[in-house]
């Protein structure tokens, strides 16, 4: 399965290392397999990410998530496949200039705790070897609002802290792609709320984000495009594209009473394609739920139904991620 | 990319910063010098300068033995820590997607362990010389100052001390657990100071030129280390723990 990047309006931006990428997506893998042994980490995965989109890279545990991650970010090698990370054939000769441009928060910070967030940072830059330390640290400190603590010990932060710490870190050499590797992991409801302020920050100034998350309600706030994989890519797409083709359109009727001859009245309604009968009313599978509705309320008040309800059915992320892990599960056991 | 001494000063800024804080690292650096200063001044205060010449040259040699276990014994347990320790706090894998180079990262790991070790070591033997000259008998102090012992100590010093932080360095970038690392790295880098212990009990009996050759094929040996060391660093491995 692939899919096509979509850039969004804040993509096209003069940041330093992205004028000689123009034309080009931010990320395309085709035909990515990892392997190790016999166990298969992913499997002839393929799609593209645009640059200023934020792409959420959605599964379960042991989908392949980390490990993908960690081999478009030059730390594994493939098995198979192909891929350019921020413009560069991904080889292990292309591994400094790959990593240079890019930077990956691993799901631990992984902070130096008896150094202070100051050196933390200042030793990362030099890794860059970034020209400007004191001004690109002080930049990635403001940007996670953290200009005060600067001075602190590492082991003296709150966990959501570190995560913010390790966020910075990762912004210090401006990266043309930022891998996020479940930001907001292990963080209480107030910490990840701070982190996905700051992920919305990065969003409204352009960065390409591509975060793995097995947090739906994340990824649909977040994200431009998802991605699911469980070893395999199984959709891609807007969150919203992937409801309408795994779930088809319907209108859930909630009635006083049931119907006596619910066939023989939706059947009258030519928008109605399948219905089914649920403990309050009924759910009609529809073609176009705008034209459906007032033909159903019509139907029902022309058959002297007490109508309490006709709305559209919504199904959110979650629906679909189970819907698709639950296939898989199935396949498996057959 | 080529070889950038900055992201190694990187590295080896934020080891010593990171030493310096550590109370573990600092007691044994502190303490491994007390002990070997105060054993070889009691040999040299205690000799007999009218026995026979052969035993006083035992105590001398013997004395200066313990400078030269310096070291071999104090970088052990730093450069055993430099790998493993760094996966077990989670701190490898950021490293390890910046653009350093695994010679980079290992070039900085072991200068942070020789710096200390060798500025230690000269530093214990510039005591020691000073504390014999001052509290020693005029036939050990001229003994000491004779011969090849400085110039024994001078070379081997750092030869040695850089065999024992690869070969920390390689058990550590093999290694899952910290303790078993530090307990190995320091079993295996012993067998050279084999060769000096001869050197200095006067069983191998030292010219300059012999010194010399030995310091040469000891830094072959440094040199080779780096090399088989840098090989033996395998990002797939230390991140995943598997063979890719």
């Amino acid at each position: 399965m692939v899919g096509g990047a979509t850039s969004s309006p804040g993509a096209a931006r003069n940041r330093p290392g992205h004028a000689e990428l123009v034309g080009e997506p931010a990320l395309l893998v085709q035909h990515l397999t990892k392997r190790f042994g016999n166990r298969v980490a992913f499997d002839d995965v393929s799609f593209e990410v645009g640059f200023g989109e934020v792409f959420g890279f959605l599964g379960p545990n042991g989908a392949g998530k980390t490990t993908t991650v960690r081999t478009l970010g030059t730390l594994i090698a493939p098995t198979s496949g192909a891929a350019r990370v921020a413009g560069i054939p991904l080889n292990s000769k292309n591994g400094p200039a790959i990593r240079a441009r890019i930077s990956i928060m691993p799901e631990s910070p992984g902070l130096y705790l008896r150094l202070t967030v100051l050196e933390n940072l200042q030793c990362f830059a030099k890794l860059y070897e970034l020209a400007d330390v004191r001004g690109h640290v002080a930049r990635a400190l403001r940007a996670v609002n953290l200009e005060d603590r600067a001075n602190d010990l590492c082991g003296s932060l709150s966990k959501g802290l570190r995560q913010r710490v390790a966020l910075a870190r990762a912004l210090l050499n401006d990266p043309v792609v930022l891998f996020l590797d479940e930001p907001t992991s292990g963080l209480d409801p107030v910490a990840t709320r701070e982190v996905h302020d700051l992920l919305a920050s990065l969003r409204e100034r352009g960065v390409t984000i591509f975060l793995t998350t097995h947090r739906l309600d994340e990824a649909q706030r977040l994200c431009d495009r998802v991605a699911i994989l469980n070893s395999t890519l199984r959709m891609i797409g807007r969150p919203d594209e992937l409801r309408t083709q795994l779930f088809r359109r319907s209108l859930e009727v909630r009635l006083r009473v049931q119907l006596d001859d619910p066939a023989a009245l939706f059947g009258t309604v030519d928008e109605v394609e399948r219905w089914e009968r649920t403990p309050s009313g009924y759910t009609l599978t529809v073609s176009d739920p705008g034209l459906a509705a007032p033909a159903v309320a019509r139907a029902l008040v022309g058959a002297d139904a007490d109508i309490l309800s006709i709305t559209e059915s919504h199904h959110s992320l979650e629906d679909v991620y189970l819907e698709l892990i639950d296939e898989d599960v199935e396949a498996k056991s057959r | 990319m080529s070889f950038s001494w900055t992201r190694v000063g990187a590295i080896l800024r934020k080891e010593l910063r990171d030493y310096r804080r550590n109370r573990f690292v600092i007691g044994t650096m502190a303490a491994t010098p007390v002990v070997f200063i105060i054993l070889p001044m009691i040999q040299l205060v205690a000799a007999n300068v009218s026995g026979n010449t052969a035993h006083l040259s035992l105590r001398i040699g013997l004395s200066l033995l313990y400078m030269l276990v310096i070291p071999v014994t104090m970088p052990s347990a730093v450069s055993a820590y430099s790998v493993v320790g760094e996966r077990e706090q989670g701190t490898l894998e950021p490293i390890l997607t910046t653009p350093i180079s695994r010679e980079e990262f290992l070039i900085g790991k072991a200068l942070a362990a020789f710096v200390p070790t060798v500025v230690m070591a000269y530093t214990v033997f510039g005591i020691f010389l000073a504390a014999a000259a001052l509290f020693a008998h005029p036939v050990i102090v001229s003994a000491i100052y004779a011969g090849t012992h400085v110039l024994v100590q001078l070379l081997f010093t750092p030869l040695l001390a850089g065999w024992a932080i690869w070969v920390g360095i390689a058990v550590s970038a093999r290694s899952t657990d910290v303790r078993a690392a530090q307990q190995l790295s320091v079993l295996a880098s012993v067998p050279p100071l084999a060769v000096v212990a001869l050197m200095s009990l006067n069983v191998i009996t030292v010219s300059t030129g012999l010194a010399l050759s030995l310091a040469v094929a000891l830094l072959a040996f440094d040199l080779l280390a780096w090399r088989v060391v840098a090989a033996m660093f395998d990002r797939e491995r230390l991140v995943t723990g598997r063979r890719g």
